[in-house]
Parts: structure tokens; C-alpha cells; sequence
């Protein structure tokens, strides 16, 4: 919603002019494949741009996420899996990159904090009503 | 003239907010009924102030006044009028006095209104209302000052983002702001009424309206914020789980649990822990999300200057309203009485679970967003996006909404299964015919399989409460719960369906070249060249025809403003019954061709749309509300006027 | 659910929240994002002369047994132009520089030398932002410190302002050993 300005900084960032060559081969290409790109598709919506930050490579217009996207597309085309993609590339600028959380030893609290959050509802619940009945 | 005078009248608003909290305060002793009187008019007369001192922003945004600092960092004499005054808002200082002018109104007006609760919890509310003004009031002239001057203006000023230049934009900060902030009346009034021990049917009945109002106003903002989103960026996305969008959803997800809740203490006075927490909870996490956005601390790239100095003074402003009230809480809570019982099978049963489950999301939303801060204090960066809050929030939000197809069919107090079975069964058939049919035929995946099956039990149990009552005599705010249900299902189909059928097409086409996306065929006839007020544009005349038929004009353009220089893309939309075509032209390949970004999304609008009906059934129930309660009014004084006749 | 217990918990909690607030705050924001390569090799690559005065790039370029420093940067990018000087400097005092010029055409990169200089005894090129994804660089101008079996060991981001450079080799030196 408020990635506007992302895009405004990503457009007229003080420091960085953008390039002048043209975009990666599938940078704005789709695969011929339907099933394939989607694969891609889904990959992308869940990878941050590292140039507008508040957004993910499917969205962004940067040249280095056009450059992702046609390096993803490049691979799934090559019969790479997206998770493997994915890892590929936390491997190289750690978990920042990927939208989804890995469960590691210092994310698990986002995993186990809903269960807990379940289990405390419930009991307010049944604590409620068995005081009430 | 104009700014010191609206400077002026800031200060006079701060004065009075102060002269109302130390007349609230002494007022409640003994013999201090004439300092007690005093506060309603402060509240009036800090409302009128700070609205001039607003109309005051706008005058010198309307007229450009360039040597008003705020206006030359932020207008354009070129920018139309209409944004020229919207740009009033859309900066940092701008934005922060109309907060507190929304809350002085606010203030204001149940100072002017409100006079069925007993005096001395009205005074602990304005009270209340004050301390929080002040803080805010010290923010602004301390540290925010709209009103600054430049010593040398300068000759033009450095424009308004043009993403800003739209008029669902322009009025986004205010309809947002009216929600956010009118939770401030819900805040103070639970904390009057802690104050005061005052917890009883009669303080909900009067809360109720209130949170309404700016439940309705964010619903609203939040709406048009999400369909601003989706046309303006260029990529079709309606929601994305940035954090300055979960600032906005975390009140709403409290304001929904309070309005409920509230309903609840006033017609059947239980659940009174409950509403005064979530009185408090609504209104902080209006504050948490302004820290959150204009402090920086989050990577969310927003518009307002981020400065550590604003930040801190926020923080204290948060730790000191939050944590006093939370305080508050810890001490008087166990000075609530208990409310009526009720048994697990009832109407209150299921408004409990309702709450809990609201509550459960709301504190997912807080650790997914704050989550990434947290292990950023240790040296971590990690993303927390859609691919957790989707499937987290799915979990509890969806057999909530199966409660709340079930809620409404339910009576006060104690209910029997055997009285609900043939409804139940009715829905549940519904659901389970539409899963196997989606999931037979169309395949989908379980997240939008889910969420149409549910859409169509909770479009079907909104309107069973109605069954068997005559719809002539059927109270507004019963009308306004179905309607406002009934919007939950019509925009949970919309999510669900576009997320699951969305075709997309990316290519360079060549003019003349026609490309298929979905069941239309849009051909591009031309590119040429456009001039506006205040930018120059690449305009792609695309022709679109849907399965065959006649053809639509639709004309995406490349825009580029020059104050500040920019380039934004405008989409084309296309809007039928069963969804949009969404089209935007990019930049030209070296080989001639033009960038083309084509989706179908069906049923997209129902999103929205959905939104609305929530709106429209909460203002149905508004208005329901407050005529039935002036009906009873008039209806009390006429029976009174009647009595001193008799006794006459 | 009544009891000041569970209240005293949320309070707590809060306090806690304000706490991590404070902290944030009181931290400069940081928008870089660090590479995860490091204390890894550099993947192989194989990158053209992207001017023709200088050889192209190849990992076994740095894996040659002298330690180097790796400049990602680029004619369009400013603060690149700000940091020649540094580079200069750098390349004076016995560092081996090599380069990889992100999305860079040749005649622009004649035009940047000749107002800068050319401190690069090899300049890679790079279109695709190929390397960069290797070895994890998220934007330009950066500057890696690669040992001499080809292993990373250090990466500066953002311009190397005059106050880094005897950082910098000082890391070379580490580098050695």
C-alpha cells in the first residue's frame, strides 16, 4: 500500500542513477511454459528487491530484480526445484532475501507463538464457560 | 499573518487541552464543582481552536505560500488545487494536526453531546481525552511545527510526490486518521471508566456509537488504501502485509473485537473486562502503528521524514498513555464487578470466541510485523512476508468464521443445539457443496479452496437471522449486521478468486500485434505521446475485446512530472461484472516493441466492494442506533413533561 | 477473566515492546544488506574484458595466491566516482584491484576512466548482474577483500570513504597470512 514510495526512491534515489542497458532476457518475458512460470511467479512473489526494499522481485522495476527474475526464470526453465532456488539465494545474502522464514533456530518463536496463542484462547474459552455453566 | 495565526491558535488549543485536564482532575474533589464546570467548554473551545489552526495549514497550502517551510518542501504553484490542499496532509507536520485536530473534534463533541453517563465519568474520560491531547499538542510544537517559516522563500517549491497526486490518495490520511484517532474516544472513555468505576451497560451503550463511527471510517481507509494500492502501483497486488499496511489492520482487527464486545456489555452487561482491555488495546495500537511508520525502525519504505528525535518523543508519548493506562488497568481491574453469566452454547459464548479469535490474529499481525525488529536487536535481518501471515492468519480466521456464520443464530444467555440444527445444516450444506465442486472441477489450491467455500456458508448464515421476522419492522442495526457479514463473504470470494484465476500475460508487442490474456484479446493500435498539467506521458491505445465481443478503448500511459522529476506508470482498468482487465505499458525494447503488462482478475472488485457492504452495514447499524436512541430520548421527556402535568 | 495477574503480564509486555522500540531508535538505521559468502570462495565465473586496456575477470584471477580487493561498481553509479580517489590511493600503496563493472557499456566505462582513472589491473563485465548473485552483493559500489585461495574475507559497503583505507589494508595484509 504505502511501497509508493518505494518505487520513488527506487526511481529517484539520490545517489544511484540507474543504468542504460536494457533489461535481462527474462526480465519482463515469461515462460513459454505455463506450469513453469508459475512455479517461477510464485518464487518471485516471495523474494525481497533488494534495491526498493518494500517490495518483492515480482513487483519491482529495479534493474538488479529484473536481473533475479530473469536468473530464476533461466533456472526453473533448466529444471531447477524453486526451493532450491530459494535457498540458493539465502546462501548468499541470508534470510533477509526470502519473505518466507525459514524455521531456525532464531525464528522459531513465530512458529510456536500461534500455537501457543491457540492453546491460551482455547483455555480462556473453556476457562470461561466452565466458571459460567 | 496567516501561519502565526494558526500558530497562535495551536497554542491556544494546547493551553485550553490543558486547563481541561487540570479541571477534570480537580474538579471530581470536593468543592470543585466550578472548576468541574469548566471542562466541557474547554473541550468545545480547544475543538474550534484547533480546527482553525488546521483551516489555517490549508489556507497557506491553498494560496502557496512558499515562505511557510512545510509548503515549499511540499507544493507546487503548478499542482492543481485539489492536491494543492491535500498536500496539506500528506507530509509529516501536516498529518500529525490533523490527528490532533481529530482528536480536539472528537473531544469536542462528546463534550457537546454526551450527557447520559454520570458527570464524574464523563470528566475522567475528557480527562483522559486531554492528557493524550497534550502529549500529541507537545509533539507538534515542540518538535513538528507545521507553521515554520523560511527566512528567504524560495522561488518555487519542490512539488508534491506525484504518487500522492490522485485524489483516493489525497483522501486517504484523512478517512484513515478519523478511524484511528476516533478510537481515542474509546480509549478515554474506558479509562474513565476505570477511573471512576464505572463499568456498566449504560457506559457500553454510549461507547457504542462511537466506536462505530471510526470503526467505519477505518474499514473505509483501509479499503480504498488496498484499491489505491492496486491501480497506482502497477503490479495488480492488493494487500501485502507491509508493515504500514498491518499499522492500519492491527486497530481494525481491536476496533472489530471492541465493537463486538461492547455490543455485548450493553445489551446483556457481560464481558466487561473484555471491552474496557480492548478500549485500551484499539487506541494503542493506533499509536503503536504511528511510531512504527514515522520512526523508521521498520523497513517500510513511507513518505514522512524519518528523524530518531520525532521517534523518541513518540515513544514516550506511547510508553506514558499505553503504559499508564495498562497500569490503570492492573490496579482497577479487580474492581469490576462480574457481569451476568451466560452458557457456552449462546449468543455471548460465541461473541466470546469471537473475540479471542480476533485477538489472536491481531497478535499475529504484532509478532510477524515486530518480528524482523526483534532479531534485528540481535544482529539478525530476516523477512517475515505473505508466505507466513497468508497461512498463520488463514488459521485462526477461518473457524472464526465459521463461528460467525453459527453467532448470530444463537439466543442471549442459553441456547440449545436442537434449535439451530436446521440452519446449521443449511450452511454447512452450502459450504460443503462448494468445496467439492471448486475442488472437483476448477482444482484450486487450499488457502482459496477454503476461502470461497467459507465465503459461501457465511453469505448464506448472514441473512438467517433475518428468517422468520418481518423485514418491514426489522431494527436498522439488525439490518446493518447482515449487510456487514454478508460484506466479509462477498470480499473474502473476491481474495479467493483472484488469487486462484488471475492470468497474467508479460510481453513486447509490436503496434498492431494482439495478445490473449484469459478470455479477452487486446490488440495495441498505438503509442503516442500526452501532455497534463504537470507531466508529459507514453499513452498505449490498447483495444480490448472479451471472448469476441465489441471492443473496449483502454489507454495505460508512462507518466513522467517533473517536480520532483519522476516516472510513474498509470494503469488502464477494464471493470465487468466478473472482474477487471488490467493493463499498464513499460518502456520500449531496443527491437521497437513496448513493454506490455496484461491481467485478468476475475471477480477482483468484489474485494473491495465487500469492504463497502462492511462499511454500509456498521453506518446502518449507526444510524439505527443513534435515531433509537433519540426516539427514546424524546419519548423519556415527553412521559416526564406528562408526569409534572399529572402531578400539576 | 478478571485478576490483576494476567494484567501485571501484559504491562510487562509492553515494557518489553517500548524497550526493543528504545533500542531501534537508538541505532542508526541500516538499509545495507550483508553478503552471506563471506568466509566462503568465490563461485567460479568467467567474466569478458569489459574495456579493452583490461583482461577480464575469472574466479582463478583470484584464486592465484595474492590476496586482492574485488570493486563492484559501475559508470553510472556516483558514489563510485567518489570513491576513486580512495582506489587510487589504494592501488598506490601495493593493493591489487580487480573490478567488476555492473551493467556497464564500454563506452561509458572510457569516459569514467579518463575522468577518474583506472586503478584496475582486470575489469570484469557484467550485464546480468551474474556475480553479483554469486558472491552476494546487493548494489554498487562495494568492496570485497578475497584472500589468495579465492576465499572472501571481508566485504566494505558503499563508497570507500579516505578513513577506510588503511582498513582495507590492513585486511589485505590479514589476508596474506
Amino acid at each position: 500500500m504505502r511501497w509508493l514510495v518505494a518505487l520513488l526512491l527506487a526511481l529517484s534515489a539520490p545517489a544511484f542513477a540507474n543504468d542504460t542497458m536494457p533489461p535481462a532476457p527474462y526480465a519482463y518475458r515469461q515462460l513459454d511454459d505455463p506450469q513453469l512460470e508459475a512455479k517461477a511467479q510464485a518464487l518471485m512473489e516471495t523474494l525481497r528487491c533488494l534495491t526498493c526494499q518494500s517490495q518483492s522481485i515480482a513487483d519491482s522495476d529495479a534493474s538488479m530484480a529484473g536481473d533475479m527474475r530473469s536468473e530464476i526464470r533461466e533456472r526453473i526453465a533448466a529444471g531447477e526445484t524453486p526451493e532450491h532456488i530459494r535457498q540458493w539465494l539465502i546462501g548468499r545474502y541470508g534470510d533477509y532475501i526470502s519473505y518466507q522464514p525459514r524455521v531456525t533456530s532464531a525464528t522459531w518463536p513465530l512458529f510456536v507463538v500461534p500455537v501457543l496463542l491457540a492453546v491460551l484462547g482455547a483455555l480462556i474459552v473453556l476457562h470461561r464457560f466452565r466458571r459460567r455453566a | 499573518m496567516i501561519a502565526e495565526f494558526g500558530l497562535a491558535s495551536l497554542w491556544l488549543a494546547a493551553s485550553l487541552a490543558a486547563l481541561q485536564l487540570v479541571a477534570a482532575w480537580l474538579g471530581q474533589r470536593e468543592g470543585g464543582e466550578t472548576l468541574a464546570r469548566v471542562v466541557r467548554p474547554a473541550a468545545v473551545v480547544q475543538a474550534l481552536l484547533c480546527g482553525l489552526a488546521f483551516l489555517m495549514l490549508l489556507w497557506v497550502f491553498a494560496r502557496t505560500d512558499l515562505s511557510v517551510l512545510l509548503v515549499a518542501e511540499n507544493s507546487h504553484s503548478e499542482k492543481p488545487m485539489i492536491f494543492k490542499i491535500a498536500g496539506a496532509w500528506g507530509n509529516h507536520e501536516g498529518s500529525m494536526l490533523l490527528w490532533v485536530s481529530i482528536m480536539a473534534l472528537a473531544g469536542g463533541l462528546i463534550a457537546l453531546i454526551e450527557h447520559r453517563l454520570p458527570e464524574r465519568t464523563m470528566l475522567a474520560t475528557l480527562g483522559a481525552q486531554a492528557f493524550v491531547g497534550l502529549g500529541f499538542y507537545a509533539f507538534l510544537l515542540f518538535a513538528s511545527n507545521p507553521f515554520a517559516r523560511l527566512a528567504v522563500p524560495p522561488a518555487e517549491g519542490n512539488g508534491l510526490n506525484p504518487l500522492l497526486q490522485d485524489i483516493g490518495l489525497a483522501m486517504h490520511p484523512p478517512t484513515l486518521y478519523m478511524g484511528y484517532v476516533g478510537l481515542s474516544i474509546a480509549f478515554s472513555f474506558a479509562v474513565g471508566a476505570l477511573l471512576t468505576r464505572n463499568v456498566t451497560p449504560e457506559f457500553a451503550k454510549v461507547m457504542r456509537p462511537w466506536i462505530l463511527g471510526a470503526w467505519i471510517f477505518l474499514t473505509l481507509g483501509i479499503t480504498a488504501g488496498s484499491y489505491w494500492a492496486y491501480y497506482e502501483l502497477g503490479w495488480g497486488g492488493w494487500w501485502f502485509w507491509d508493515p504500514v499496511e498491518n499499522a492500519s489492520l492491527m486497530p481494525w482487527l481491536a476496533a472489530t473485537a471492541l465493537l463486538h464486545s461492547a455490543s455485548v456489555l450493553a445489551s446483556r452487561d457481560a464481558l466487561r473486562t473484555w471491552t474496557i482491555m480492548l478500549g485500551v488495546i484499539a487506541f494503542s495500537m493506533s499509536m503503536i502503528g504511528t511510531f512504527l511508520v514515522r520512526s523508521g525502525i521498520l523497513t517500510s519504505v513511507h513518505a514522512f521524514a524519518v528523524d530518531p528525535t520525532r521517534g523518541s518523543f513518540i515513544l514516550a508519548l506511547l510508553a506514558i498513555n499505553i503504559g499508564g493506562a495498562l497500569a490503570l488497568f492492573a490496579v482497577r481491574a479487580g474492581t469490576i464487578a462480574e457481569g451476568e453469566r451466560f452458557a457456552p452454547l449462546s449468543r455471548e459464548g460465541a461473541l466470546v470466541i469471537n473475540n479471542v479469535a480476533l485477538s489472536a490474529v491481531l497478535g499475529i499481525v504484532l509478532l510477524g510485523t515486530l518480528y524482523p525488529l526483534i532479531t534485528e536487536a540481535f544482529g539478525l535481518r530476516v523477512s517475515v512476508g505473505p508466505p507466513y501471515f497468508n497461512p498463520v492468519s488463514a488459521v485462526f480466521v477461518f473457524p472464526m468464521l465459521l463461528v460467525l456464520a453459527v453467532g448470530p443464530l444463537l439466543r442471549w444467555r442459553r441456547d440449545r443445539f436442537v434449535r439451530i440444527k436446521a440452519p446449521v445444516v443449511a450452511i454447512a450444506g452450502a459450504g460443503v457443496a462448494v468445496l467439492l465442486v471448486m475442488w472437483l472441477i476448477a482444482g484450486l489450491a487450499l488457502l482459496p479452496l477454503l476461502g470461497v467455500s467459507l465465503a459461501a456458508v457465511v453469505a448464506v448464515a448472514a441473512f438467517l437471522p433475518l428468517r422468520g421476522r418481518s423485514l418491514r419492522r426489522l431494527p436498522l442495526p439488525v439490518w446493518g449486521m447482515a449487510i456487514a457479514h454478508f460484506g466479509v463473504a462477498v470480499a473474502l470470494f473476491g481474495m479467493s478468486v483472484d488469487t486462484a484465476f488471475t492470468a497474467e500475460k508479460l510481453t513486447a508487442a509490436g503496434v498492431g500485434d494482439t495478445i490473449a490474456v484469459g478470455p479477452w484479446q487486446v490488440r495495441l493500435s498505438a503509442v503516442e505521446p500526452v501532455a497534463g498539467p504537470n507531466w508529459t506521458a507514453l499513452q498505449g491505445r490498447l483495444s480490448a475485446s472479451y471472448e469476441g465481443g465489441a471492443e473496449h478503448l483502454l489507454t495505460p500511459q508512462s507518466r513522467t512530472f517533473w517536480a520532483p522529476p519522476q516516472t510513474t506508470s498509470e494503469s488502464a482498468l477494464l471493470t465487468r461484472w466478473n472482474g477487471q482487465l488490467y493493463t499498464v505499458v513499460g518502456g520500449a525494447t531496443e527491437d521497437g516493441r513496448w513493454q506490455l503488462r496484461l491481467w485478468w482478475k476475475p471477480f477482483v472488485t468484489f474485494i473491495w466492494f465487500g469492504g463497502a457492504l462492511i462499511a454500509l452495514g456498521g453506518l446502518l447499524a449507526l444510524i439505527g442506533r443513534v435515531t433509537g436512541d433519540v426516539r427514546r430520548r424524546i419519548a423519556t421527556r415527553k412521559i416526564a413533561a406528562r408526569h409534572a402535568e399529572v402531578a400539576r | 477473566m478478571k485478576g490483576v495477574r494476567w494484567s501485571l503480564w501484559v504491562l510487562a509486555a509492553f515494557a518489553a515492546l517500548v524497550g526493543l522500540f528504545a533500542l531501534q531508535l537508538s541505532r542508526p538505521k541500516n538499509d545495507t544488506v550483508q553478503s552471506a559468502m563471506i568466509g566462503q570462495a568465490v563461485p567460479p565465473f568467467a567474466l569478458d574484458a569489459a574495456v579493452p586496456e583490461r583482461p577480464g575477470l575469472a574466479t582463478a584471477d583470484l584464486a592465484d595466491g595474492t590476496p586482492h580487493l574485488l570493486n563492484v561498481f559501475a559508470s553510472w553509479c556516483v558514489p563510485c566516482a567518489a570513491e576513486a580517489p580512495q582506489l587510487a590511493a589504494l592501488e598506490r600503496q601495493g593493493a591489487p584491484i580487480v573490478a567488476v563493472a555492473v551493467r556497464d557499456r564500454p563506452e561509458d566505462l572510457e569516459v569514467f576512466f579518463q575522468r577518474y582513472g583506472n586503478p584496475f589491473s582486470r575489469v570484469g563485465k557484467d550485464d546480468l548482474s551474474r556475480v553479483q548473485f554469486l558472491i552476494g552483493s546487493a548494489g554498487v559500489p562495494e568492496t570485497f577483500v578475497v584472500d589468495g585461495k579465492g576465499v572472501i574475507r571481508h566485504q566494505h559497503i558503499g563508497e570507500i570513504r579516505p578513513e577506510d583505507v588503511p582498513d582495507l589494508l590492513r585486511r589485505l595484509e590479514e589476508a596474506r597470512g
